[in-house]
């Protein structure tokens, strides 16, 4: 059975017919070819798929594109800023050595994104605490809480437009 | 200023923070199909018919193959011969996860669907999930050429009894190291299109030139149109060397179909068919006086070796017994080994591979000796340090002749950190009141062999050779690219080779790119395993790039009319010493190293292009002193880390920014096998941690943070003075931890504690004192 499902992807209207079982994170790779967002695991554990939907993180491997019709998400390939400079979440990532195979990264990102909206200040260990549900395997987590540290330091970072 | 030693942020982040990295599950060629396993459910059962009609009729599917549809095939490469894996189960499965079959389809979800339709009908036959099963008399056997479940056995030359029995005192522990499964967060995936001009394999693997070797010569095709790519790679940890059949398969099929197949590997199935790391038993034993100085070691390593042995896995053991003595010097050694076969999934290299293990358990029977002795344990490690002034060291081992370093610096250093003697009368004072949790302080002093270079050292594990290739090519307009064999997946290679490029080339690090993992742009190379990517590979763009610094200076001497010893580089401007107002920038000596008529008599065009395949004449051998402090609730059990401290001597430091991630990385995963992390088998053979919500590989809220230092005593084995740094973490964190839980509860009597120290492990002491 498919279904039509219309979603604002980055700010751009998208629209498919999908079988109804198509995991978001499938539709963001496959349909549109936003391949930024990774899969990681198969039992919602890893976080490597994390998006923005509405704002708020969610895991596009937990959720079916036909679920979220007229939503929006944001995905890493919409982190940056309007004028192209790298939001100060990825900034901070690069600053601080917050990645190192890049696997988990989008993921991280995503997630550290929706917590800074949420709490602009965090504590290291509020920052451990949101990003619970997100693994990375290379970095043992704390150059990652320096960069949302900087990240909350900079919030009003720019590049001036350079990448 | 060198760039050597800088802070340098890294070239690879702004595609990785963007979504623009490139991992092979982004790939979608037109008319790419897609590959999904039917793997073993059981343990150890004779295969008596697999029924794929059902499958085969789903529209979409385009093939569904068994052991018959390929049974003229060589088994998978890498194994022992007579041991080795079907690339498909042919009429027995010895392990859950082992394919059984494979199905292609237009897309992964009926790929998918299609398996699920598969029918297999199993014959149970009883399986031997731990090495006590597989040994024991009567047990089942795996592969009957060899009669018995042990592969090899590698007995004491001198088992020192008469040192055992004369020495004052001695102790002895059974370790189990437990079976840990490596985890990179992206799973083994790979892509294969063989058309017309060939075979070309886009694989998720830390050795694309090994892979493509292999490949070829497993289908005698002959490797001008056979081509590996390992574009970003989600992480390895030694996990990715392995050959497996998902690599032969894709291509197989992709040859039969006339189309890309796709392999993307589920976490469920990478738990289990992503080859294992550790799972070893050690028995040892240590003869010392009544000071605490150690007089004999004796070390017999079990190795499970899965169900298919492979070279690897076969090296483990050897390291682990190389590195049985640590930075002690321990007058007499004696090493065994045993390499067993199980109904698991095949072990092989996961970061450290063998090192992590004898570290282990020479820093646990240092423990036991200060528990013994009544000495201190940070007072027995100095008694017994390798000092200073040995070094070339040799131990009981020919693989291991140690270089440099300096334990008791790092000791010393890492005690400037931990307010040791306070520590102790606060773990004195909680002991006393019930309320408070017990603390307790562990120290680990490690040592590994590291930088795999040396002649002869990969080729024992089937590599091509043990030396790096480095190329380093100027552009006509004076830009530098280099290429190299080294095939990074998260280690920042790209980075450090520029920063090494820059210093020697004299040009500006923005104008410097780095090229690696595909073999029709590099075209030999080894590979990043072994901590060797610095130490060798970076030491190969260091000789190459001073190559073709000194065919440079030729040039910009013959254009100043100059001798060239006298040319010095400043801001990519090439001058003689002293009169910097008449210079020729890099890009003018660029330009003209491709026209014959600007240079110097002798000299070709293509001057400014040098390939090395560097070769080093040692192992590396990092080191370092790692303190752990834990708090242990006494109502739970858990175990919780207050402290971290870490002093590494990886020798030069390229990167310190990329330094400490690769300490943190290592640390993280050592603490991960120490308190988290087991891959467990049930007695049939049934994985019980086969997802990631059973397998615990550890959170942000799971880990502490790191307290770090360093020193430095360079490598004399290369000119950077580099040792490698990749595997420290995973070396020296586990006995940190697991020392400083036993302190803890050493006042309970607690001589050793199995890993993972597990609440309900510690619980259970802690109830059993009551
Ligand atoms: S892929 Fe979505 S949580 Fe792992
Ligand atoms: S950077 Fe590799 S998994 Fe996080």
């Amino acid at each position: 059975m498919t279904i039509r499902t219309s979603i604002t992807v980055n700010g751009k209207d998208t629209s498919r017919e999908v079988e109804a079982r198509t995991l978001l994170v499938h539709y963001l790779r496959e349909e549109l070819g936003l391949t930024g967002t990774h899969v990681g695991c198969d039992t919602s554990n890893c976080g490597a798929c994390t998006v923005l939907l509405d704002g708020e993180a969610v895991k596009s491997c937990t959720v079916f594109a036909a679920q979220i019709h007229d939503c929006n998400i944001t995905t890493i390939e919409g982190a940056a800023q309007a004028d192209g400079s790298f939001s100060p979440v990825q900034e901070g990532f690069r600053q601080e050595h917050g990645l190192q195979c890049g696997y988990c990264t989008p993921g991280m990102i995503m997630a550290s994104t929706a917590l800074l909206t949420e709490n602009p200040n965090p504590t290291e260990e509020e920052i451990r605490h949101a990003l619970e549900g997100n693994l990375c395997r290379c970095t043992g987590y704390e150059m990652i809480v320096n960069a949302v540290r900087w990240a909350a330091e900079n919030p009003n970072f720019t590049s001036g437009g350079a990448k | 200023m060198s760039l050597v030693g800088a802070r340098v942020l890294r070239k690879e982040d702004p595609n990785l923070i963007t979504g623009n990295g490139q991992y092979v599950d982004d790939l979608q060629p037109a008319g790419c199909t897609s590959m999904v396993f039917v793997r073993s459910t059981e343990a150890h059962a004779k295969i008596r018919s697999i029924d794929t009609a059902e499958a085969l009729a789903l529209p979409g599917v385009l093939a569904v193959w068994t052991s018959a549809n390929i049974a003229q095939l060589a088994n998978c490469p890498g194994g022992l011969p007579g041991l080795d894996q079907p690339l498909l189960a042919k009429d027995i499965v010895r392990f859950v996860g082992e394919g059984v079959a494979v199905v292609v389809a237009t897309d992964r979800y009926i790929a998918a669907d299609a398996a699920e339709l598969i029918i297999v009908d199993y014959e149970p036959l009883p399986a031997v999930a731990s090495l006590s099963a597989a040994m024991a008399p009567g047990a089942v056997v795996l592969h009957e050429v060899l009669g018995g479940n042990t592969v090899h056995f590698q007995d004491f030359e001198n088992p020192l009894n008469e040192a055992f029995a004369a020495a004052p005192r001695t102790a002895s522990l059974h370790i189990v190291n437990n079976r840990c499964a490596p985890s990179p967060i992206e799973p083994n995936v790979c892509l294969a299109d063989w058309g017309r001009s060939g075979l070309t394999l886009w694989a998720a693997f830390q050795a694309p030139h090994h892979l493509r070797n292999t490949i070829a010569q497993y289908f005698g095709i002959p490797q001008d149109s056979t081509r590996v790519v390992a574009p970003d790679v989600g992480g390895g940890f030694g996990a990715k060397i392995n050959f497996v059949p998902e690599f032969f398969l894709t291509a197989l099929l992709s040859k039969e179909i006339g189309k890309p197949v796709k392999y993307t590997q589920t976490r469920s199935e990478c738990l289990v068919a992503m080859l294992h790391g550790r799972a070893q038993e050690h028995d040892a034993s240590v003869a010392f006086d009544n000071d605490g100085r150690i007089l004999a070691l004796k070390l017999t390593v079990t190795q499970d070796q899965g169900a298919y042995p492979n070279g690897t896995g076969m090296g483990l053991p050897v390291l682990t017994t190389a590195m049985a003595a640590g930075c002690y010097r321990i007058p007499a050694v004696a090493i065994s080994w045993r390499n067993v076969v199980t109904n698991t999934t095949p072990v092989a290299a996961y970061r450290g591979a063998g090192r992590p293990e004898a570290s282990f358990t020479i820093e646990r029977l240092i423990d036991l000796i200060a528990d013994e002795t009544g000495v201190d344990p940070v007072e027995v490690r100095r008694r017994n340090f390798i000092p200073v002034d040995a070094f070339p060291y040799a131990t009981h081992s020919p693989l291991a002749m140690y270089d440099s370093g300096n334990f008791a610096g790092a000791l010393d250093e890492l005690l400037k950190h931990v307010n040791y003697d306070e520590l102790k009368k606060e773990q004195e004072k909680r002991r006393q009141d019930p309320a408070a949790k017990l603390l307790g302080i562990g120290f680990a002093s490690w040592l590994e062999i590291a930088g795999f270079g040396p002649p002869g050292s990969l080729e024992a594990f089937g590599h091509l050779a043990s030396w790096e290739s480095a190329q380093v090519r100027i552009q006509p307009d004076g830009s530098a690219i280099i290429f190299t064999g080294a095939s990074p997946h998260g280690q920042g290679t790209v980075t450090t080779y520029a920063q090494i490029a820059a210093d020697e080339l004299g040009i500006d690090f923005d104008r410097i790119s780095v090229k690696h993992g595909d073999t029709a742009v590099v075209p030999q190379g080894i590979g990043t395993m072994g901590s060797r990517a610095v130490a060798v590979g970076g030491e190969g763009v260091k000789t190459a790039s001073g190559r073709v610094y000194e065919n440079a200076k030729r040039i910009a001497a013959h254009l100043l009319e100059a001798s060239a010893e006298d040319i010095i580089i400043e801001d990519e401007k090439f001058f003689v010493k002293g009169t910097p107002a008449r210079s020729v920038p890099w890009s003018e000596v660029a330009w003209k190293s491709f026209q014959p008529l600007e240079l110097p008599g002798g000299m070709e065009p293509g001057a400014l292009d040098s390939t090395v395949f560097q070769q080093v004449p040692n192992f590396s051998f990092p080191s370092g002193a790692y303190c752990c402090v834990v708090e242990i609730d006494r109502e739970t059990g858990g175990v919780n880390i207050v402290n971290m401290y870490l002093v590494d001597d990886c020798g030069t430091v390229i990167n310190p920014l990329l330094v400490e991630g690769q300490v943190h990385g290592g640390v993280a995963q050592g603490i991960a096998q120490a308190l988290y992390e087991h891959m467990l088998y049930d007695p049939s053979g049934v994985p019980r941690t086969s997802t990631f919500m059973d397998y615990l590989v550890p959170a942000a809220s799971d880990l502490p943070g790191y307290i770090t230092g360093r020193i430095n005593t360079p490598n004399p084995s290369n000119t950077l003075g580099a040792k490698g740094v990749g595997e420290s973490g995973s070396v020296g964190a586990p006995p940190a931890v697991v020392n400083a839980v036993v302190d803890a509860l050493s006042h309970l009597g607690v001589k050793h504690i199995d890993m993972p120290v597990t609440p309900i492990k510690v619980w259970n002491i802690l109830e059993g004192a009551k």
